[in-house]
């Protein structure tokens, strides 16, 4: 058991707890910083095991994963806080529909 | 001069030329009309460049900048990646040439930036070499997709934008562990060097349960369909029409990547399931669908069915003997034109009556005809009669079914091929009748109604162009296919 598998299973810890905050909480902001925390769990899994057993240096690739994947992060956030505002201004609440209008 | 035509780097003009005409779009709005349709236009005649030098040369592979994989970004295409390319660019030409009617200045400013941002994406998507890529371009695909829903701004449009939203980044989250995975065990994430190092073990196992969950949740397989219908039928409807013709494919189209090259050799419990949850989506998606009274809705319903057509790919063996690319790209193809022909008949008659009420239609195929033709057209593919292009999609999966002795799955299409012919005379029933209340009409544009027709002349056609499609990504199948297309006039 390294440092870095600690890590690692930290981050799936992260992804399996935004994961349950996502399906449990109703109000949208809640839901957004959920997927917040599962993306962030994926990040730290992917510099966690950016470090190969044996070798000194770590691969710079997953590193640069990371930074773009934080870019494609961000921009979600960013359409999903804009239409959570749109939403809650429209409707007066944060929460999703509870079913749509068959 | 032919052969300098030849050389030109056709794929990487796919992806920057709607890059380039989105971001035009942007910075000079009055223009955003002219410069989409150039941009559309451009991408159709790139790909036919691209196709031409697959056929010339082999597959396509190109080095963006110079740097080759693994440390750089490749763009690559075969036959498969191909026919997703043309499906793409025919599909989006068409409700391109809808959606300039369609849409008032004020939303038209709105729709075309981000529509040419799609189509950048899909065709990179489509063009992708690596994993990760594959991830970049799912995701913008899905942004694009998602700011495309919530255009009209209507409570529902936002509701249902938000829901997909949270649906789209759990699915490409998910898939994105998946990709980490991948790489921390085979070092790679380049499919073609993925595929040589690749073995079951604890992390591949993982990561394909990931990933599949993932795209299946973005491509809405049944039970992971609860975000679709409403977005879908709450969209305008060119919009409707790329997202069901087009935005779920992408997904689609990466899992077929995954299992063809990847997972296919091993995976042979998970290809089960895939196809139980296939069935299940026919039936449920057709039965959902026959309980609309909404024509967006049932047409949205319709979707989640056919998605499970998809699917049944999987159980069928198709992966190992070679037939799975050519009948997932065929019908992937066969459904875009029917399903965008539909929503973009089903715009016209929102505009025409004002509303979707199908019990109000009101005597539409005197009024419409056009409309109701490319309605019933699109209808006769998604049911699954000769000539169409439906047809011969579901008939080679049909025989497959038989000659496997898979009698559940053969039953179940022929019951989604009766469920979803009832669920489109009722439409076409109600298109003949005298509402009880009579209700203004507005006029439809004639070329609006022509996209339609046109889109659902083409799910026709297709039918006949089977085996130039399946010559196309597999040379040595084609005989099937061309058989297939003889049947029905046997």
């Amino acid at each position: 058991m390294t440092n870095a598998f600690l890590y690692a299973f930290a981050g799936i810890g992260l992804f399996v707890l935004g994961l349950h905050a996502l399906v449990v909480h109703a109000h949208v902001l809640r839901k957004i910083l959920a997927v917040n925390v599962m993306g962030s769990g994926v990040f730290l899994v992917l510099v966690a095991l950016a470090r190969r057993s044996g070798e000194a240096t770590s691969d710079p690739v997953p590193h640069a994963m990371v930074i773009t994947g934080i870019v494609v992060a961000v921009s979600a956030t960013a359409l999903a806080l804009a239409l959570m505002l749109k939403l809650a201004g429209k409707s007066g609440e944060a929460v999703l529909p509870g079913k749509h209008n068959d | 001069m032919l052969i300098g035509l030849l050389n030109i780097d056709w794929g990487v003009i796919t992806i920057m030329l709607p890059l380039a005409g989105g971001i035009a779009c942007v910075l000079w709005p009055a223009m955003s009309k002219p410069a989409g349709l150039i941009s559309v236009t451009g991408v159709v005649l790139a790909i036919a460049g691209l196709g031409w030098r697959i056929m010339e040369n082999g597959t396509y592979r190109h080095a963006v900048g110079g740097w080759g994989a693994p440390l750089g970004i490749d763009l690559f295409a075969d036959g498969l990646s191909l026919v997703m390319l043309i499906m793409t660019a025919l599909v989006g030409l068409g409700i391109s040439f809808y959606a300039k009617r369609f849409f008032s200045p004020c939303d038209a400013v709105r729709f075309w930036p981000i529509w040419l941002l799609l189509l950048a994406a899909l065709n990179a998507l489509f063009l992708s070499a690596d994993i990760f890529n594959l991830y970049v371009a799912l995701e913008m695909t899905g942004l694009a997709a998602v700011a495309l829903t919530a255009l009209t701004g209507r409570i529902d449009a936002l509701g249902g934008a938000m829901r997909y939203l949270l649906a789209t980044l759990l699915g490409s989250l998910a898939y994105l562990l998946g990709v980490v995975l991948l790489y921390h065990d085979a070092g790679s994430v380049d499919i073609a060097t993925l595929a040589q190092r690749i073995e079951p073990n604890a992390a591949v196992w993982t990561a394909l349960g990931l990933m599949s969950a993932g795209l299946a949740l973005k491509t809405a397989l049944f039970p992971l369909s609860f975000w679709l219908p409403p977005a879908h039928a709450s969209a305008p409807a060119p919009v409707s029409a790329l997202l069901s013709a087009l935005v779920i494919k992408a997904s689609f189209y990466i899992l077929l990547r995954l299992w063809l090259e990847l997972f296919g050799a091993f995976a042979e419990g998970v290809s089960m399931l895939l196809g139980l949850l296939g069935a299940a989506a026919i039936l449920w998606g057709s039965l959902q669908a026959l309980r609309q009274t909404r024509i967006k809705l049932l047409v949205a319903y319709s979707t989640v069915a056919q998605i499970g057509y998809l699917f049944l790919i999987y159980p069928l063996a198709l992966v190992s003997n070679g037939m799975a690319a050519s009948m997932a790209a065929y019908l992937a193809f066969s459904h875009a034109l029917a399903k965008s022909a539909m929503f973009l008949a089903a715009g016209n008659l929102m505009q025409f009556g004002g509303h979707d009420r199908i019990a109000d239609l009101d005597r539409a195929v005197q009024r419409l005809p056009l409309t109701v033709a490319a309605f019933a057209l699109a209808g006769v593919s998604i049911m699954g009669l000769p000539p169409s292009s439906g047809f011969v999609g579901k008939w080679l999966l049909l025989d497959a079914a038989m000659s496997q002795g898979r009698w559940d799955l053969a039953v179940v299409m022929i019951i989604g091929g009766l469920l979803a012919a009832g669920y489109i005379f009722k439409v076409l029933g109600y298109a003949f009748t005298q509402a009880e209340v009579p209700h203004d009409a507005r006029a439809v544009p004639a070329e609006m109604e022509w996209a339609a027709l046109l889109l659902a002349i083409g799910a026709i056609l297709l039918g006949f162009m089977a085996p130039q499609i399946f010559a196309l990504i597999h040379p040595d199948l084609a005989v099937n296919a061309s058989e297939a297309g003889t049947v029905w006039t046997a």
